[in-house]
């Protein structure tokens, strides 16, 4: 089983209040950085599934030079293989460029059963690239999964559970696919010491435009972006009121709530 | 000199930060109104290597150097103290003396399962008539053939009521001259017929951990559970607490950044007088201050860190370290539940348990005076350490990193 992961480095939401509008133009974020909450679900569902059927995990990301930081925390997990895409070049991307890109980079990693990536980013929010990968690999792409069913590396099938409007949506598609997951789907873990020292000296590969083979310039640099950020803004803060409901039960708390919400139309 | 932290500690640091606010925050605030100490937080700590970081990996450990463990017990108890003292005791003050004194059969049967976090482990030094006057304890150890056996009660026990395995301080010549030459370590396990231990109740701080006492009552012991040898005793607690001490000055630091972390939040929140209350000078004076003593107390523990990674002797470094951590934490505490105001001596906010865990620091482990005397007995000549039979091996990260078969 080879599962490839692909994530992306992104600021800390926590740090959000911090972020001005003109730093992210400029693309100098002076905030923590951290792996996208919803790839870590990602790196801990490739990390199961190597557990449970043997093989191997890469990280994959694309990014500045500090993204390595972003792979050092996906092989402290316990992924065994890390790659860099970076160039000046790729620039400020959108989501067919980074798709192809990363499709192109999937290709000559090799041999793959299985890509993996969140849902979306907690930056850009696009949820486009998983999309946008598995059309330029041409393989069936999951999104929304909650839950990986069934996996069969010898008949190359996988079951997934898609956490829909609707409700739940059981789908099978056959092996390479691209599974976009959501929280919920697992809980990751706590890189380990062990995993942080082998990550700590890890040489992790760098890979730029010139690296990658078959990969046209055209296709993947920021040029080749149809999508442009031209003004950012910070939305007008809400000014939302927080209410706490006391009460002795909860079932009493409930009660209020239910009324509360029944007033204001709510439900 | 080189100030910087290398990439591994700076992912121990997140690894552990990220720990101790997804598993201990939430929880903190009822474990600690509760006085309820979480059996459930040592199997977690053990699963990221926590319980052995600056242990070998042939033993059982992590492989990290010291500094790695001064950045941990940072890490935990800026969430709470409670975490801080497992680190203490399981690590610093049992497994390292096991570590540094132990015949390579010990290091097997009792350091490789607390490395791994399989056993917990406390120390039992503390009774109920002696605590800074170590050569003043009573339990005493018989030989009887191959066997030791022990008599004697332990109080103030950190992890009494939880450790699988104790080390216990008792006396194999009452008469000895001076006494302290008297006293013995042993390797006691709560198994052994004859162990008792119960908790101690009624805490000012540290709530969310257990604390307890020991007794032993004709507890026959095997004579190779003897650490060190006979009349070792004294000298094994003493370099046991060069390590306890210095996870307890790391703490005091996240204690200390905690406490800047909430002031510097609500001085900017709270308005007075039509401004923001950091806007004024005397809360200036206590933000400044707390910045102060946080970098000041960080680099005394970096010190001590930096010597025991070197195979430096550090008693008097370390024993600095701690004395400056504490007292600073305390007022730091007490500096943030004033800015906090009223709001700061209600338990809806973190100051007051910060203050309430603060103040047991500068009792334990060497309480404020012991240190301060020491610091003026090194300065003035009348104290100096001389070399130990077993010192603390400096850190050499091939052979902490390598796998038991490679050796
Ligand atoms: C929360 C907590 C956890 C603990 N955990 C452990 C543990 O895990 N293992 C363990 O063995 N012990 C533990 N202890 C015990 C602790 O180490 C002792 O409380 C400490 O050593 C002080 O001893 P004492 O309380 O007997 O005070 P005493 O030694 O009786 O001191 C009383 C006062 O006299 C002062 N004093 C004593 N001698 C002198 C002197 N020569 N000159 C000037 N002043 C002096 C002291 O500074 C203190 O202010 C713990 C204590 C607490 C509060």
């Amino acid at each position: 089983m080879h599962a490839i992961v692909c994530l992306k480095q992104v600021p800390d939401t926590a740090e959000l209040p911090k972020v001005e509008p003109a730093d992210v133009m400029q693309g100098t974020l002076k905030v923590t950085r951290v792996v996208n909450p919803w790839d870590e679900y990602a790196i801990e569902e490739a990390l199961r599934l190597k557990e449970a059927h043997g093989g191997k995990v890469t990280a994959l990301t694309l990014g500045p030079a500090e993204a390595t930081e972003a792979l050092r925390a996906a092989v402290a997990m316990g992924s065994d293989e890390a790659v860099l895409l970076s160039d000046p070049a790729f620039g400020d991307g959108d989501a067919w460029t980074i798709g192809y890109t990363l499709a192109q980079a999937i290709r000559q990693i090799g041999q793959y059963d299985l890509v993996l990536c969140g849902k979306e980013t907690v930056d850009g929010n696009s949820g486009l690239t998983a999309a946008t990968t598995a059309r330029y690999l041409s393989i069936p792409l999951l999104t929304c999964v909650i839950k990986i069913r069934e996996v069969d590396f010898t008949a190359h099938t996988i079951t997934v559970e898609r956490l829909v409007e609707e409700g739940l949506e059981v789908v099978s598609a056959p092996l390479p696919a691209v599974v976009a997951v959501i929280k919920g789907i697992n809980e990751p873990r706590y890189p380990s010491f062990r995993g942080i020292r082998t990550a700590a000296r890890m040489a992790i590969p760098v890979w730029g435009m010139g690296d990658i083979a078959g990969l046209e310039a055209d296709k993947a640099s920021e040029a080749a972006a149809a999508v442009r950020w031209t003004n950012i803004r910070k939305p007008p803060a809400r000014a939302a009121q927080c209410e706490i409901i006391e009460a002795d039960t909860v079932e009493e708390q409930a009660r209020i709530l239910a009324d509360r919400l029944l007033a204001a139309k709510v439900i | 000199m080189d100030f910087t932290l290398s990439p591994e500690h700076e992912m121990i640091r997140k690894t552990v930060r990220d720990f101790a606010e997804r598993e201990i925050r939430p929880v903190i605030k009822e474990l600690d109104r509760q006085h309820t100490f979480d059996r459930s937080l040592l199997p977690k700590m053990a699963a990221i290597g926590l319980l052995g970081i600056c242990i070998p990996v042939r033993y059982g450990g992590a492989g990290m150097d010291y500094l790695s463990l001064a950045l941990a017990c940072e890490e935990l108890e800026r969430v709470d103290t409670s975490a801080r003292v497992i680190m203490s005791v399981h690590v610093g003050l049992n497994s390292l003396a096991l570590f540094q004194w132990g015949t390579e059969a010990q290091k097997q049967r009792y350091l490789v399962p607390q490395a791994r976090g399989e056993q917990i482990a406390a120390f039992g030094l503390t009774e109920p008539g002696a605590g800074s006057d170590v050569a003043a304890l009573t339990a005493t150890a018989r030989r009887e053939g191959d066997h030791y056996v022990l008599n004697g009660e332990k109080m103030w026990i950190s992890l009494a009521g939880v450790a699988d395995n104790f080390l216990f301080f008792a006396k194999t010549d009452p008469r000895a001259q001076p006494p302290h030459r008297g006293i013995s370590a042993f390797i006691v396990e709560r198994r052994f017929p004859g162990v008792t231990t119960g908790s101690i109740h009624g805490k000012l701080g540290v709530r969310a951990g257990d604390t307890g006492w020991i007794h032993c009552q004709d507890v026959r012991v095997p004579a190779e559970n003897l650490l060190g040898r006979e009349g070792e005793g004294f000298k094994i607690a003493m370099s046991a607490l060069d390590n306890g001490r210095y996870t307890v000055a790391a703490g005091a630091v996240g204690l200390i950044r905690a406490c800047l972390e909430a002031s510097l939040y609500y001085a900017r929140q709270r308005q007075t007088f039509g401004v923001e209350i950091g806007r004024h000078q005397l809360i200036k004076r206590m933000i400044g201050l707390m910045v102060q003593r946080e970098q000041a107390a960080r680099l005394l523990v970096y010190r001590a860190g930096w010597m025991k990674n070197q195979g430096l002797r550090n008693t008097r470094e370390t024993s600095l370290a701690k004395w400056y951590a504490c007292d600073a934490a305390f007022e730091s505490a007490s500096d943030a539940l004033q800015i906090h105001g009223a709001y700061g001596y209600s338990d809806e906010y973190d100051v007051e348990r910060y203050l309430r865990n603060a103040r047991g620091a500068i009792i334990y482990e060497g309480t404020r005076e012991v240190h301060l005397l020491m610091q003026a007995d090194y300065a003035l000549g009348y104290r100096s350490d001389a070399p130990l039979r077993c010192e603390l091996p400096a850190y050499d990260a091939d052979i902490w990193q390598a796998e038991a078969n490679n050796w």
